[in-house]
């Protein structure tokens, strides 16, 4: 029997994680954040793959993938970029640089650019408090950022793009 | 079982050990403003408007959820009590649209009857105006998502009474929302069995009856609780 | 060997682990902070470079955790040299051949720090006496540094009720931020019935601007994880949960490392040391929301439902996970567990003040010369450690404020730099200790604008269950707009308090009921930043309700 009509091995590799947990409903967020991790994203399908596993309602597992900020039921652009708006970060001018940001990628904190090139996104704070402004591109954290400094990554990034078109 | 001794707004008062202060008050003819208790399904205490004093606790207890205690003096009128209960009535009508003259509820809301016994006429924070939906999928029922408080009666009939878990709350904070399976259409939910205890459950003209027109929807609570006390308690009080 | 360690089996680990040693130790920090600044690199150059001079006879390169003065890294302890330790700031990976003349005792011209330096001098390393020494991913490490001896000899030698009054008896009190008096808590579960019990560790450090759990977690997991076992032990609890933020990645896969080593050894499992005694411990991974900080959140969370808090009592020391008595202590908590059982309850209240024992690990960031984490015994004066340790505000500039407790404390003004401290004199003053933030402002910090952020913060963390913290935070934050913006008046501020003194008295949780401290400290100390925004009252009265 396959796990998805779909045929999608990505299916297979999370029923495998799903029968570690035993399909235990308490596992629901582990569950959840192999399926994001799978699939980059937590899209209706999925959701209710989760549910019929873990034999949960569908409304607990929509509650739940909701409710935690991590989890995101859209797709994601190619790139990310979090901006981290700890204390740390604010007092040393993180909003500068996501405002440096936004104005360049055209979207607010939280959006997607309509090519599906970058997600733009905060961090309520990643524990890089001593080397603040903190921002994680694609997840590699860079320290002490300036606006200059991620409007210079955010090119770099739109370059290669440039090149195909 | 052991019965306790407490006072409550300065009279003697005797329950049961496992009673809740706001059970023991009723008793004794006490009436504590609530807005998310809902008689047989377990309590939330989260709308804070059935917190009272405790003597020899600094901390506001909810009537709902606090049990009665030998000894114990409860106070549940005061003026910081009614400017608290007050103020929280004031935030839920600011927070989303609650137009009592067109709504379906009108006359029969248990926020516009508290709101109006503690003197609201007006109020004095600033109209969030959000901009919600109305679902008006499902043949029988429709949800005003601008009428709601988030009071998760619903939500908890729909899971501990009727036990279809149809219903949940999605988001988190201000942007929390009623929701129907994975946040779809009601009408198009596999798992609503259209049983009606939500929409008997709601204290305002969130959930209703289709058709209804404005002040139209009244609710017949006791049909409710016969049920709720059939399942939970297995008593079946049919009336006389 | 699985199930069969015993006391003299830690002996013989420690004693193997330390003949490979080598004379010289090269100490590369990998923790988040230095790796983002390609720690990974640096020690990949000291390794390669370490071959090619035909040194690994002589030098290890070791990887360890935080070192503490984050804001020089990347930084590069070298150990085994004639005078002193020498400790290398801003290392890059092509500093790897200096760094080898240094362990030759040729001339480097490599920056180092100052090991006389406040910021080092003035500490008092209880929690985080192996961070930066030891490997956190070789459990061998953590043993050859009298790992593991505190579990043995309490589940040899002592009643879980000793340990219980051994933990009293230390002073020892939560450091998740309330403070409450652990031994009571231990107690509390310890007696309370149940035919199962459970011991959480909260790694879900929320607190914007603090870092020391995830030290901690990525420096020396097994103290964590033993301190647990002890709680357990004392509690009588087999099962644990350790609830990480999933924004700490490495902090938990050292700590899937750590269990895995732990278990391989018969450390956790099924009759450790060959006593009855078993325990097992289970990752949670939180998925990004402050409120799970607070221990009811938490437990909704472990149980993989909406991080809703519900009123107390029941405390979870009664009624916990699945209706279990289950005890919840913060990280740093567990970490102090293991230092008070092997140096006594006597030695550990002997630090700190009369109600506030020990140490405190506090992360020192924002507009401050010297960031990092630091641990100093309770009792010393903010001054110190923003000053002496700290060395001040950056570029000259004045310090204005101290922020402690993130969203739940609140701002303390310079001129009470002299305050001790310790969870009393915070409260005092309209702060608190919380989990160890400690974020320096400068004199041009908008004390206004630092009241918007944290009510902004608190606004998108409410779990919007209860209406005073869902509701309130949003139209105090609305307030906090309109005066920035200019457009409020005194009345503007008089609703604000009135909402202030709202949402803290009545909301259900810690979250909500600690939401308003930014503002009110700000108010208390800095009114007149506020006032300075005013218009002056309109005559009419409906001008007020702008928007």
């Amino acid at each position: 029997m396959t796990a998805h009509a779909s045929g999608d091995k990505r299916f297979k590799i999370l029923e495998a994680h799903i029968k570690k947990f035993q399909a235990r409903q308490d596992a629901l967020i582990e569950v959840l954040h192999k399926a994001q991790e799978l699939f980059g994203y937590l899209e209706d399908d999925l959701l209710l793959f989760v549910a019929h596993r873990l034999k949960l309602p569908p409304s607990r597992v929509y509650g739940v993938a909701t409710f935690y900020h991590f989890f995101c039921l859209k797709p994601q652009g190619a790139h990310t970029c979090v901006v981290c708006l700890g204390t740390a970060c604010y007092v040393k001018g993180s909003a500068k640089v996501l405002a440096a940001a936004e104005a360049a990628a055209g979207i607010k904190s939280g959006e997607t650019t309509p090519d599906s090139q970058l997600s733009l996104l905060t961090a309520r704070c990643i524990g890089a408090c001593a080397i603040a402004p903190a921002v994680v591109y694609d997840g590699q954290v860079a320290a002490k950022q300036t606006p200059e400094m991620v409007l210079a990554q955010l090119e770099k990034w739109r370059e290669p793009c440039k090149a195909t078109t | 079982m052991a019965a306790k001794t407490l006072k409550i707004d300065g009279r003697q008062v005797s329950a049961a050990e496992d009673t809740t202060v706001l059970d023991a008050a009723a008793e004794a003819g006490i009436r504590i403003p609530t807005l998310c208790h809902l008689e047989g399904v377990y309590d939330a205490g989260a709308c804070r408007l059935c917190l009272v004093e405790v003597a020899g606790t600094a901390k506001l207890l909810p009537a709902c959820t606090t049990l009665v205690a030998e000894g114990m003096e409860v106070v549940t009128q005061s003026d910081r009590l009614r400017r608290y209960r007050r103020m929280t009535l004031e935030l839920l009508l600011a927070e989303r649209n609650h137009v009592c003259a067109v709504c379906v509820a009108n006359g029969h809301c248990e926020l516009q009857s508290l709101a109006s016994e503690h003197g609201i006429d007006h109020v004095r924070y600033d109209y969030r105006f959000p901009r919600w939906g109305v679902d008006a999928t499902h043949p029988r029922f429709g949800l005003d998502h601008n009428r709601c408080i988030l009071c998760t009666r619903c939500v908890r009939v729909c899971w501990h009474i009727e036990g279809a878990g149809t219903k949940n709350v999605a988001g988190r904070g201000a942007k929390s929302f009623i929701i129907d399976d994975l946040n779809q259409p009601w009408g198009d939910s596999e798992s609503c069995t259209s049983c009606g205890k939500c929409v008997l459950a709601c204290p305002t003209g969130a959930l209703f009856d289709r058709g209804s027109t404005v002040g139209e929807m009244e609710r017949d609570r006791t049909k409710l609780e016969f049920i709720v006390n059939a399942r939970e308690k297995k008593q079946w009080i049919v009336s006389e | 060997m699985e199930g069969t360690m015993q006391g003299d089996d830690l002996a013989a680990i420690a004693e193997k682990h330390q003949g490979s040693r080598r004379k010289y130790c090269l100490r590369t920090c990998m923790s988040a902070g230095c790796m983002s600044s390609r720690a990974d690199a640096i020690k990949k150059g000291l390794d390669a470079e370490v071959k090619a001079q035909g040194l690994e006879g002589e030098v290890e390169v070791r990887r360890v955790g935080c070192m503490g003065f984050c804001g020089l890294g990347p930084l590069v302890g070298l150990d085994g040299m004639k005078e002193r330790e020498i400790l290398f700031e801003h290392v890059t990976p092509e500093d790897a051949p200096a760094i080898i003349r240094a362990v030759q005792a040729k001339d480097h011209g490599l920056q180092v720090a100052d090991p006389d330096h406040p910021f080092f001098s003035k500490q008092m390393r209880v929690v985080r006496a192996n961070g930066g020494i030891i490997d956190p991913e070789r459990i061998e490490d953590y043993v050859a540094a009298n790992g593991y001896r505190a579990l043995y000899h309490v589940l040899t030698d002592i009643r879980p009720a000793e340990v219980v009054e051994e933990i009293t008896r230390s002073g020892l009190r939560g450091r998740g931020g309330a403070g409450f008096p652990t031994g009571l808590k231990w107690g509390t579960v310890a007696k309370s019935p149940g035919a199962r019990k459970f011991v959480v560790c909260n790694g879900d450090e929320g607190d914007p601007g603090a870092y020391m759990d995830r030290s901690i977690l990525e420096s020396d997991p097994h103290l964590v994880l033993e301190g647990m076992a002890i709680a357990a032990y004392a509690v009588g609890a087999d099962q644990g949960f350790l609830y990480v933020r999933a924004e700490y990645p490495l902090a938990i896969s050292r700590l899937q490392t750590a269990i895995r080593q732990a278990k391989q050894l018969g450390l956790l499992g099924g009759g450790i040391f060959e006593t009855p005694f078993t325990f097992n411990v289970d990752i949670r991974i939180g998925a990004g929301a402050f409120v799970c900080g607070e221990e009811t959140a938490l437990m909704a969370s472990v149980e993989g439902r909406r991080g809703t808090p519900r009123p107390r009592p029941p405390f979870p020391a009664e009624r916990g996970l699945w209706g279990c008595p289950t005890l919840i202590n913060n990280v740093e908590t567990f970490a102090n567990i293991v230092p008070i059982i092997n140096r006594g309850a006597a030695w550990y209240a002997g630090i700190g003040t009369e109600r506030s024992k020990g140490t405190k690990v506090f992360a020192l960031t924002g507009k401050v010369q010297n960031n990092g984490l630091i641990e100093v015994p309770m009792g010393i004066t903010l001054r110190q450690i923003v000053e002496e340790m700290g060395g001040g505000a950056i570029g000259g500039a004045k310090v204005k404020a101290v922020q402690t407790g993130g969203p739940s404390g609140g701002c303390i003004p310079a001129e009470y730099l002299d305050t001790s401290v310790d969870y009393e004199s915070l409260t005092k003053l309209g702060s608190i200790m919380g989990s160890g933030g400690m974020v320096v402002m400068d004199d041009s910090t908008n004390m206004v604008e630092i009241a918007r952020f944290y009510m902004d913060f608190c606004r998108d963390e409410s779990c919007g269950k209860c209406i005073p913290c869902r509701a309130g935070t949003v139209q105090m934050f609305e307030l906090l707009e309109k005066i920035l913006s200019r457009k409020a008046t005194a009345r503007d501020i008089a609703m604000l308090e009135e909402l202030c003194d709202l949402v803290k008295h009545t909301s259900l949780c810690g979250l909500g009921q600690t939401a308003p401290n930014p503002v009110l400290s700000t108010l208390r100390f800095f009114r007149n930043e506020y006032t300075e925004l005013l218009q002056p009252e309109p005559a009419g009265e409906c001008a007020a309700s702008g928007q």
